[in-house]
């Protein structure tokens, strides 16, 4: 870990509540669908949080975050409330897509997520259009479209890339690379899987970085939103990172042999979380009293959003076929 | 006694069996290989036919429909997996624009001997992009024929014709009744492109029916045949070509019509065979058809908003009430 120096402490501080939060709710989340309490399909990001928390704490209210079918650990780096959230994994009208889209869906236009969407690279080129949009408009806001390595293989994901260079468009185009798309290892799917080398083919720059240290993805990101700001283009961020659960739901997966109990254990070895903690306690940026009335805070916040989630009505069944247009 | 398998199974065994007969079958697609994506339907097949002709794919679809395509106008009959319908909608060029109308355009030179199999994986709260049932999109298509089995036997006897057919055909299955079991020969055997089957026989009341709603509107008609109105259930198995004699032969004798359809209602399925039947049965009409199908609304995610989107034999039964009141 390096740098930590250059970024203020309320950032670490902020970057690091991020990260727990995507835990400990994900965490949350897991048992719940193993309790069949929550049945909506939940792609969790557990082992990941670095990437959603070091990109967001990089932006403003104004600057655009577009999501996909991963999207709780999106949601919550934006500043996403907790209740509104679970709400809407229950399938509940207070949920902040009103239990209208579930899981893969999720909206909160206020913190700067219009949308995720469960089409595989769907929303790369939204994105890069609402960078369009904001520079038409004369904002220095940027959109960053968050996707998986998957994404890299949809035609969509190579016209976007090109139009945003060509075009200079403000948007940083933030790759999770975390190795499988479903069942899928990352080198049956793309015949060179360097990911972020493909930026140069469109005159763009591309950095492949340690997905699990967040300070990384801070640094990294830092740099690509302040040039895209100030007119001088999109980038792209590989971040090598791993999902420790099952591409759906709270198990493993290795039962299916489709990956090996060592890579797991190997990733969860590098814990981004963790990880930033100790370096945290180290610097002495957090205290170990801070660190645990950190966690019971966001414990009593889930406990919250699972009551409110819990107690919540459904929405209202004749609102079923409305609500088509404004 | 014949054997009995489950939908998925006789889809499997449809494959299967191409596969060893014919040496240009494969199978392309997303999830071929996986042990969850396309449920049993492909178990298996991998290790017997290698991986040159069960190809697994990354999520490429408009890339990988177009190269179906070329690979069937150079002579191979591929079998391409969409493993939900609604990622079609990135392989539409490719079919639309090319395998539908290659053959028409050049003047009937080549042809496109092309299945591609689309499954349909709603419900369970996955919600608007996970749940679209969209045979009304490529019935619109003229050069792309569409078939939709509702049992086990008719899975694979279709299959089977899709894949020896000369052109595009999409062959679209439902997830909701691959645990449906019934009897399926051991032969290969064609299942006709293009004719739907009487289900059940009734003197008051036609129900077109297809795909997962045929299940539905056989459940509706045990429900009308105890309040003693007699429904005759079409399942139309084909979409295109559209069996028409089929159902104005039977709306001749009923004079009542109930078209079931798991599709959106405005432009579909059900459309079509009502103005078909206004065209050509008007007369024999003893009251209004009636269509039913999804409302005109993208799918919910909650269980409590699923529940009241997705048609049901209930709502069947309502329909033919209010049409048999109607009818008086
Ligand atoms: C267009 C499209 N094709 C296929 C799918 C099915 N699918 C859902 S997630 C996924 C894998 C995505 O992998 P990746 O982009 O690496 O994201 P990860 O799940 O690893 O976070 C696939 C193929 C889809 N949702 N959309």
């Amino acid at each position: 870990m390096t740098d930590t120096q250059a970024v203020p402490r309320a950032t670490l501080k902020k970057m690091y509540a991020a990260m727990l939060r995507i835990r400990r709710f994900e965490e949350k989340v897991a048992r719940l669908i193993s309790l069949n309490e929550i049945i909506c399909p939940c792609h969790l990001y557990i082992g990941q949080e670095a990437v959603a928390a070091g990109v967001c704490a990089n932006l403003r209210q104004d600057d655009w975050v577009f999501s996909t079918h991963r999207s709780h650990g999106h949601y919550i780096a934006k500043g996403g409330g907790l209740k509104g959230l679970m709400a809407e994994l229950y399938g509940k009208a207070d949920g902040c897509s009103g239990g209208y889209g579930g899981s893969m869906h999720l909206a909160a236009p206020e913190i700067g997520l219009p949308g995720s969407s469960a089409i595989v690279a769907g929303t790369v080129p939204l994105a890069a259009g609402a960078a369009l949009a904001f520079s038409l408009q004369k904002k220095d806001s940027v959109a960053v479209a968050f996707f998986g390595d998957g994404a890299v293989d949809e035609g969509v994901w190579y016209e976007t890339l090109n139009f945003a260079s060509l075009k200079k468009l403000p948007v940083i185009f933030i790759c999770e690379n975390n190795l499988y798309s479903t069942h899928m290892p990352l080198s049956a799917c793309l015949a060179d899987t360097a990911i972020a080398k493909k930026a140069a083919a469109f005159g763009m720059p591309g950095v492949c970085i340690d997905g699990n240290n967040a300070f990384e993805v801070y640094n990294t990101t830092q740099k690509a939103v302040a040039d895209a700001r100030r007119g001088k283009g999109p980038a792209l961020i590989e971040c090598l990172t791993y999902r420790w659960l099952g591409h759906v739901g709270p198990n493993d997966d290795l039962d299916k042999g489709l990956r090996g109990k060592k890579e797991v254990r190997a990733w969860m070895r590098k814990d981004p979380v963790n990880r930033l903690e100790t370096e945290l306690l180290k610097q002495r940026v957090i205290s170990p009293d801070y660190k645990d009335k950190l966690a019971r805070e966001i414990d009593a916040e889930i406990a919250a959003a699972y009551a409110f989630a819990q107690a919540a009505p459904y929405p209202d069944v004749k609102q079923a076929v409305g609500r088509v247009f404004k | 006694m014949m054997r009995t398998l489950s939908y998925a199974q006789a889809i499997r065994e449809a494959l299967e069996q191409m596969l060893r007969e014919d040496e240009k079958v494969f199978l392309i697609g997303q999830g071929v290989t996986s042990p969850w994506y396309v449920g049993a339907t492909t178990t298996g097949l991998v290790d017997r036919f290698g991986s040159e002709r069960v190809i697994d794919t990354p999520v490429s679809e408009s890339g990988i429909t177009g190269m179906a395509v070329g690979a069937a106008l150079a002579g191979m009959r591929p079998v391409l997996v969409h493993p939900r319908l609604d990622f079609m909608y990135y392989a539409m060029d490719q079919l639309a624009n090319h395998a539908a109308n290659w053959h028409y355009m050049f003047g009937g030179q080549l042809s496109v001997p092309l299945t591609v199999w689309g499954i349909i994986n709603r419900g369970g709260e996955q919600a608007a992009q996970h749940s679209q049932a969209l045979q009304a999109v490529f019935m619109h298509l003229p050069g792309l024929k569409v078939v939709m089995p509702s049992t086990p036997y008719d899975a694979k006897g279709l299959l089977i014709a899709a894949i020896k057919d000369d052109n595009p055909v999409v062959f679209i299955d439902d997830r909701w009744l691959y645990d449906l079991s019934g009897e399926v020969p051991e032969e290969i055997y064609n299942v006709p492109l293009g004719k739907g089957i009487v289900r059940k026989r009734g003197a008051d009341i036609t129900i077109v029916s297809i795909s997962y709603m045929a299940t539905e509107a056989l459940a509706a008609a045990a429900i009308l045949t105890k309040r003693h109105i007699g429904a005759e259930v079409i399942d139309l198995r084909s979409l295109k070509p559209l069996d028409e004699a089929i159902i104005l032969k039977s709306v001749k004798k009923t004079g009542r019509l109930i078209v079931a359809d798991g599709g959106w209602k405005t432009g579909g399925i059900g459309a079509e065979i009502v103005s078909r039947v206004a065209e050509k049965a008007m007369i024999y009409l003893k009251a209004p058809p009636r269509r039913v199908a999804l409302p005109d609304t993208p799918a919910p995610a909650s269980r409590v908003l699923e529940e009241c989107y997705y048609p049901k034999a209930r709502d069947i039964v309502a329909a033919a009430a209010a049409i048999m009141q109607e009818g008086q």
